[in-house]
């Protein structure tokens, strides 16, 4: 039973596509539905059927509580995303019955990331879920931006999968195996030769793509704000998710006996993301480009846990992932609700006076934001506390420090949005009606902002328990 | 006493402003929010009534676990924050009913925001835990950010952006202080961290100036004092009141609950750093003061010498200096509220802050001068007011201290004196000559209703300040002792205490280098 999830998905998303040929365009909306319903199916089997601790194929699949955590939260916001989707498609009689079918592939290969236990099984994991999320950049397939965030993301994304293979090969070479286990024992045996250290950084490059990570980030302002608002969501969320998983394992599991050697330079990508993130996104106004600057910052904040290399160091970025997608949904809930006349606005200057002309999506919209920004009592606060708690731990002074002036400085453009939402003069007003799904995510979303200060407790137990499994 | 007194003091606002956003009728907005915050200095009360004025420790103590990991919600009081609950409390309904006919546009959100601001305020002074007491003091930016943005004067975004931004940078390094000390002690628990803290010297001196960049700012102290007299003259008279009233309690309060006893040795190393902040904050800003166009301003400006009397207090520490500090908290809180109320009447009638503006007031308002010329002597510090009790005994304790310190402060009192009293002249006395003014009415009922209790406090507690003292002197005596056995053991174990440290940090490098 360790890969039932994955077999429903993968047998799921056939269905659908068989339906949908047959059927035409007009099951969209079914398929939507069902898409939803197979990741719901999923999600239950990670949580109740799975066991804690197994593997398949020799080791290159591997089932634990770390890889839970994370696919429950692909899972949610994948989920989530579709919901996004079908408004935002349906209106614009855009609707397909592909996109979903596309989405449950791509989220098929999330959580074969998030479960691989080899390299070999990292690359396909990635693959599968990379080459449909190509498709998905260029969806709106009519509109220029869009095809063109798609073709900026499939060059630059099959030039660091060339990257990452090639070092993937030097890791195999120097090292005589592929399987993260085996490596890890190597590398405990014989040290770390300059090979293994290329291969390393070859991997890291890769890996950092994924996610965004400076110096690795140019394609994302390209592809958030080109792709379609509920894609942009998903690239935010569920696949940040997936990709900050595979960094993870990929790098604690085969090299804990590298730490010096890998820490130094997940350290300077992470300040680097840290402080690029806050500065670029000074300037903004495009509202996706913002958030693309912003994701950028936030996963330097994820890998300074990942630096840390301790279970404590897994636990923050756990949490921070797990705070990040609940409010990057609610934040993108938002941007699509940003629509004037029927269309689509994208303009931070769209929202000028929002919390007069609609105050309740205006708190919401400025809370999710505050939140991003790590203001306590709000999620947001838990979420780099915990991974600063484990950089000091680790002795990690100076990057926490510089960590916390950058978020000193991206609170400078949160804080603008708030400004432009609260003590602006109104522009036109949005279009106040907000579809039911959107509505959900938003109450969802601001809940757990809210609200995390009062339930933080189980959360954090849990992601103890997913840490710990990684590194015991 | 199994009533969660001080958890229901803190969260009644929360539950008020829930109310009013779940009204549908925002008229009913000022009404819930009276009736909140009174119910709440009602409950404040209680808390004084239920305190044990002969006990030193943590009393009303409440436990819980939180986040795990012996970081949990953990609520106390003692003599020296319990007062602050009461003045938190207290001030909050002259707030509501000062806003009552100023604040005009969105009003259920501005008294929402005032509302979430008071549970954040009192929960800072009853937190007993470092990440409470974080989550806490940083909680409150938000709503005053809203406060001065929305409803304040012409340059209200620049005021609230700085005031925003030189808080949190302050606040973030004692964040990561925060987190070290988790890691050394292994809780984040107040009251363990004052029984048995002792952390290492050097330790101590990093601590100590992450924990000084937040309270220095929040003080404010020269020369970090800049983004106070932008965000008192934007903000609107009751963000003011509430500014100079509490927010800059909580750097004095800090000081007193944590560098004092957790950093003793640091403590006594910067010492002179901050008599040396202290007296320039007296003499330059009260010189600054004399200079000003604006009321409020100028008033902002006496705040930050104000503040300085009672940094200089609380560091001599002295019996006389430290309680000498809390009382000219306590004191400022009342008196430099009122005045920024007092500003606030005139303002509303005129619409303008400028002293220039105004002039022989005397002729047609006397009961407004009546309670402006209290408030001005109290800030001067004149015997009688309470203002007196505060300066006085800050003085006697840096006196005691080093004479040097308490003649520099001293100067500060004339130069006090001097822009207080100029100021009253330009407004209240001369000729009624300027035609806008014909026609200006004296205080009205409400307006009376506001200030006549703030008098009665100045003036009784300049009489007889017993009261406070019975709460505050015992915490004081614990605090004092115990921060002079907590230097003693780091004078005695300084070399061990030195050695061990380095033989664990050589480790600890072996450790890291296989």
């Amino acid at each position: 039973m360790v890969l039932l999830p994955e077999l429903v998905l993968a047998v799921g998303a056939m269905a659908l596509l068989l339906i949908g040929a047959i059927g035409g365009e007009k099951t969209a909306p079914a398929i939507s539905f069902g898409a939803i319903a197979l990741f719901v199916m999923a999600g239950a089997e990670a949580i109740w059927a799975v066991p804690s601790h197994a593997s398949a194929f020799h080791g290159a699949f591997v089932a634990d509580d770390f890889a839970r955590f994370a696919k429950i939260l692909i899972l949610v916001g994948a989920a989530l995303c579709i919901l996004l989707a079908d408004e935002f498609f349906a209106p614009a009689a855009m609707a397909r019955f592909e996109l979903p079918v596309l989405m449950v592939l791509a989220t098929l290969g999330m959580l074969l990331m998030v479960s691989a236990g080899s390299f070999i099984a990292l690359y396909m994991g990635l693959e599968l879920q990379s080459l449909a999320l190509y498709v998905l950049a260029s969806f709106n397939r009519d509109h220029l931006r869009s095809t063109e965030a798609g073709l900026k993301y499939f060059v630059l994304g099959a030039l660091s999968s060339g990257m990452m293979l090639y070092g993937i090969s030097m890791i195999y070479g120097f090292t005589g195996s592929v399987e993260f286990s085996s490596v890890a024992t190597v590398v405990a045996q014989s040290g770390v030769g300059i090979g293994l250290i290329f291969g390393l950084v070859f991997l890291i490059s890769g890996l950092a793509f994924k996610v965004s990570a400076v110096p690795f980030h140019m394609w994302t302002p390209d592809v958030y704000e080109g792709a379609p608002t509920p894609i942009t969501a998903y690239f935010a969320t569920a696949a940040k998710v997936a990709a900050m998983a595979l960094f993870l394992r990929a790098i604690l599991i085969p090299f804990p006996h590298a730490l010096e050697q890998w820490r130094q330079v997940i350290v300077a990508i992470s300040v680097l993301s840290m402080a690029l993130g806050a500065i670029a996104a000074l300037g903004q106004k495009n509202i996706k480009r913002l958030m693309a600057y912003s994701s950028i910052g936030h996963m330097g904040y994820a890998l300074l846990g990942l630096a840390a290399g301790t279970a404590l160091g897994v636990r923050g970025v756990l949490i921070y992932m797990a705070i990040y997608v609940f409010t990057n949904l609610g934040v993108f809930a938002c941007i699509q609700a940003m629509r004037r006349g029927g269309k689509p606005v994208e303009a931070i200057s769209d929202l000028a006076g929002l919390a007069r002309n609609n105050p309740k999506l205006g708190l919401v919209f400025s809370m999710l934001f505050l939140s991003l920004a790590g203001l306590p009592p709000l999620a947001g606060f838990f979420a780099k506390f915990y991974v600063f708690l484990a950089a000091i731990q680790a002795g990690l002074i100076w990057p926490a420090i510089l960590g916390v002036l950058a978020s000193a400085i991206g609170l400078v453009y949160y804080l603008r949005l708030v400004k432009i939402m609260y003590f602006d003069e109104p522009a036109p007003a949005l279009d106040g009606d907000m579809a039911m799904g959107s509505r959900a995510i938003l109450i969802v979303s601001g809940a757990v902002a809210l609200l995390f200060i009062f339930a933080a407790s189980p959360v954090i137990t849990a992601a103890d328990v997913a840490a710990r499994s990684l590194i015991p | 006493m199994s009533l969660p007194l001080l958890s229901l003091v803190t969260f009644v606002p929360l539950v008020g402003a829930a109310l009013i956003l779940a009204m549908p009728r925002p008229d009913a907005a000022r009404w819930i929010a009276l009736g909140t915050t009174i119910v709440t200095f009602a409950l404040s009360l209680m808390v004084w009534a239920a305190f044990d004025p002969h006990n030193p420790g943590f009393q009303l103590v409440e436990k819980m676990d939180w986040l795990g990991g012996g970081i949990s919600y953990h609520m106390g009081v003692d003599g020296i924050s319990m007062l602050f609950v009461v003045l938190t409390a207290g001030l909050m309904p002259f707030c509501i009913a000062a806003s009552w006919d100023s604040i005009e546009t969105r009003v259920a959100e501005y008294m929402i925001a005032f509302l979430v601001l008071e549970t954040m305020m009192i929960g800072v002074f009853c937190a007993l835990d470092l990440v409470l007491f974080y989550v806490l003091f940083e909680g409150g930016l938000i709503p005053m950010f809203l406060i001065i943005g929305i409803w304040g004067g012409k340059r209200r975004v620049y005021a609230s952006f700085k005031f925003f931004l030189y808080t949190f940078v302050g606040s973030v390094l004692m964040l990561l202080a925060i987190m070290s000390m988790y890691w050394y002690a292994g809780t984040t628990d107040i009251a363990a961290l004052l029984t048995n803290p002792h952390f290492p010297p050097q330790m101590q001196t990093w601590l100590w100036l992450a924990f000084f960049a937040s309270f220095a700012v929040k003080m404010p102290m020269w020369p970090v004092h800049t983004w106070l007299p932008d965000a008192h003259v934007e903000a609107p008279t009751a963000g003011s009141v509430i500014l100079a009233g509490i927010l800059l309690k909580m750097g004095g309060y800090g000081f007193l609950r944590f560098s004092l006893p957790m950093f003793p040795s640091a403590t006594e190393m910067f010492a002179p750093l901050v008599f040396t902040m202290s007296i320039v904050a007296i003499i330059y800003t009260s010189l600054v003061a004399l200079a000003q166009e604006d009321m409020k301003k100028l008033i902002a400006y006496s705040s930050v010498a104000h503040m300085g009397f009672v940094t200089m207090g609380i560091f001599t520490l002295t019996h006389q200096g430290v309680e000498g500090g809390i009382f000219q908290m306590l004191s400022h809180g009342v008196v430099s509220g009122a005045l920024f109320l007092c500003v606030g009447v005139v303002y509303d009638r005129m619409h303008t802050r400028e002293i220039a503006a105004y002039g022989g007031l005397v002729n047609r308002m006397p009961l407004y001068a009546a309670c402006f010329m209290v408030f001005t002597l109290a800030n001067v510090g004149l015997p009688g007011t309470s203002g007196f009790i505060g300066e006085f005994l800050t003085m006697l304790g840096a006196f005691m201290h080093n004479s040097w310190i308490a003649i520099f402060a001293a100067t500060g009192v004339i130069l006090s004196a001097a822009y207080a009293l100029f100021l009253y002249r330009r407004i209240i006395f001369g000729a009624l000559v300027k035609p806008t003014l014909q026609t200006i009415q004296d205080l009205t009922a409400r307006e009376v209703a506001i200030l006549a209790p703030l008098v009665v406090i100045t003036i009784a507690l300049g009489f007889y300040p017993q009261p406070v003292f019975d709460v505050t002197t015992p915490s004081v005596a614990k605090l004092i002792t115990d921060n002079k056995a907590s230097l003693a053991f780091d004078h005695s174990n300084h070399g061990v205490l030195a050695q061990a440290a380095s033989g664990k940090l050589a480790a600890a490098e072996k450790g890291t280098g296989q």
